[in-house]
């Protein structure tokens, strides 16, 4: 019946209720739907550094990080093959590349990229490049001429596949080598830097032209998911010989990445509480309202027996109703937004240029964060009924003759 | 047996910078079973004492007990707690909850007091059908009217049993032939199931029903009348 009773006193003023209600559904919403907005933001950025041929863990010369020259390089990539085939969980998958910074010019144009060479069955198993993103040919790997580079890249030296590129880079003898490679596949990428940046040779390519023999710049590596991708990079460190290879996973890799998507979360909660704190305004002042409106009543209630406390937790009582309801209507619609977007996300490529700045998708689809949900609704429920408690307080405080004769 | 003492009870209000006395050392026994009536003028203290006897107010000095219990020492949770268990309430107005059906109103003592919800509804149901309202259970404050809204609160406040009914006015706000008909319930209920009622009122009505009228002026008993059967 206490229950039954806060109900109907809720709705003895419906356009009062509504409007609170309505504050509560849009602060819900806002820290739900939103808060996975963010959260599909932030995927997508991890997603991107992941598959920009970062993996999820990276095995490296010693040295290489800070000076990635070819002088850099692993010579022994057997045994580097041999231990992850022992290390790394079922499923993984992991490739070799050799990775340069080189000049690619044609007849008019020259720009400083990242020359990679790569084994392309098995790239496409872990990075964004693979046959799905090519337009033109992807490449096989007995392809020494071809090259596949990205379509800003291509738009900015005004070519197109089926015209030579020519690549200059230091090979291991310290000179300038160059070859010459024909545009075989254009590739698209979340980010236009990415097009710009990398242009990708067969691994054999690459040895030809820098004069390398059993020789590779890096191993990435991506594991299964439910695997802990700091364990692992750990494992392979205790078996290479820590003077001659580095092991990163890719917080390590991409650290401002990492950094940001620390702060990211106290952001999160932070706007949860300052939402709150927008909508708690409105909770107290409707329950202060209602609370002077029914004073003549907490008398006649006092007057019949209710202690106090009793009359603190009916107020409360009500506060919670309007709370439930509004987060109920606030976690349906946003889950209902959320599904809406779900298949095709919300599309910023007319922001591309700046989102590229700081690596966000051109596409973000929503990406729900149990926690997030969780702490929402906790903000709301926790917090709302912290703020109820003064109104109640004061409907509780007043003795029955002072509250009998409130006009 | 008495079941309201008071002794020497005083009471002074702040009226802005004025201090008005509105009980000057009053002594009052009640019987149990008895029908009074404090009478007197508007302003003249018997509301007031209504309210001390009844624990709603408290007095600067003397001593109240009710059905055995001196307030004395009472915090507000235990005078509440006498209330809801010893004490019934009629006042003149907004007597009832208006989100409640008279049904609902006449349980929620019951609610208070922790009876469950079947005893509750066939006691509620008993009690509105000896008070004339059978068929208007289900009826909110708004629906009935005001002799009605009265008969639901005299319900409300005799439905749990208590030691004494305190009745603020109850005919204030009610036509005479309304009045007359709900003090004659209310005198019903006082010889069948010897409730005790006190009221507070100016209604020459209410006088001369009353068994014992207790005349009270400028916070004294001006006179106090035991009418013979």
């Amino acid at each position: 019946m206490h229950i039954h009773l806060a109900w109907r006193n809720i709705w003895r003023n419906p356009r009062r209720t509504t409007v609170i209600l309505t504050a509560v559904v849009i602060g819900i919403w806002s820290m739900v739907f939103l808060g996975a907005l963010m959260r599909g933001m932030m995927t997508g950025m991890i997603d991107n550094g992941i598959s920009t041929l970062t993996g999820d863990i990276q095995v490296h010369h010693k040295g290489y990080r800070n000076d990635p020259v070819i002088e850099n390089s692993m010579t022994n990539p057997s045994m580097l093959k041999k231990i992850l085939n022992d290390t790394l969980p079922n499923g993984s998958q992991w490739t070799a590349r050799i990775r340069v910074n080189a000049v690619a010019n044609n007849a008019r144009h020259y720009s400083g990229v990242t020359m990679v060479g790569i084994n392309p069955a098995q790239e496409a198993k872990i990075s964004f490049i693979g046959p799905e993103r090519i337009q033109g040919k992807y490449l096989d790997s007995m392809d020494h001429h071809g090259i596949v580079i990205g379509r800003e890249l291509l738009e900015k030296f005004e070519t197109r596949i089926g015209k030579k590129l020519v690549l200059m880079s230091q090979d291991t003898n310290q000179e300038i080598a160059s070859r010459a490679f024909k545009i075989i596949g254009i590739f698209t990428a979340e980010m236009k830097a990415t097009e710009k940046q990398f242009v990708f040779v067969t691994m054999s390519a690459a040895e030809k032209m820098l004069k390398l023999k059993n020789t590779i710049s890096e191993i990435s590596i991506i594991i299964p998911e439910n695997h802990n991708n700091s364990k692992i990079a750990s494992d392979i460190r205790e078996v290479l010989p820590p003077k001659d290879y580095e092991v990163h996973t890719w917080q390590e890799l991409l650290h401002i990445l990492t950094a940001y998507l620390e702060m990211f979360d106290q952001f999160m909660y932070i706007w949860f509480v300052v939402v709150f704190i927008a909508m708690g305004f409105g909770i107290v002042n409707t329950t202060l309202m209602a609370v002077y409106e029914r004073m003549r009543e907490f008398g006649l209630l006092k007057a019949l027996g209710m202690k106090p406390w009793w009359i603190v937790r009916s107020v409360i009582y009500e506060s919670f109703l309007l709370l439930i309801m509004g987060m109920a209507i606030g976690n349906l619609l946003a889950f209902a937004c959320i599904h809406a977007l779900s298949k095709n996300g919300i599309d910023l490529s007319y922001l591309a240029e700046g989102a590229d700045y700081f690596g966000i998708s051109r596409i973000i689809f929503p990406d729900i964060f149990f926690q997030d949900v969780l702490v929402a609704n906790l903000v709301v429920i926790v917090l709302g009924i912290i703020v109820s408690i003064y109104p109640a307080v004061r409907a509780a405080r007043f003795t029955p003759v002072e509250a009998l004769a409130h006009i | 047996m008495n079941i309201v003492e008071c002794t020497e009870i005083n009471k002074t209000y702040q009226q802005g910078k004025v201090e008005v006395q509105a009980l000057r050392g009053i002594s009052l026994n009640i019987k149990k079973g008895g029908f009074i009536a404090l009478a007197g003028p508007s302003g003249s203290g018997k509301t007031t004492l209504l309210n001390i006897i009844g624990g709603l107010d408290h007095a600067d000095s003397g001593t109240v007990n009710v059905d055995g219990q001196s307030f004395d020492k009472m915090n507000q949770s235990q005078l509440a707690n006498l209330r809801l268990h010893s004490i019934g309430f009629v006042f003149q107005s907004y007597n009832l909850i208006p989100v409640l059906s008279a049904a609902e109103n006449v349980e929620f003592v019951m609610l208070l007091q922790g009876i469950p919800a079947a005893e509750r509804q066939g006691r509620a149901r008993t009690i509105l059908d000896d008070v004339g309202l059978k068929d208007k259970y289900d009826r909110r404050p708004a629906e009935l009217s005001g002799g009605q809204q009265q008969r639901v609160a005299v319900a409300r406040a005799i439905v749990s049993n208590p030691s004494i009914v305190l009745a603020d006015e109850p005919t204030a706000n009610l036509d005479s032939k309304t009045g007359q008909g709900l003090l004659e319930m209310m005198k019903k209920m006082n010889v069948e199931k010897k409730v005790t009622f006190v009221f507070s009122t100016h209604d020459q009505m209410v006088m001369d029903y009353a068994r014992r009228l207790v005349l009270i002026h400028d916070g004294l008993i001006d006179n106090d009348l035991v009418k013979k059967n």
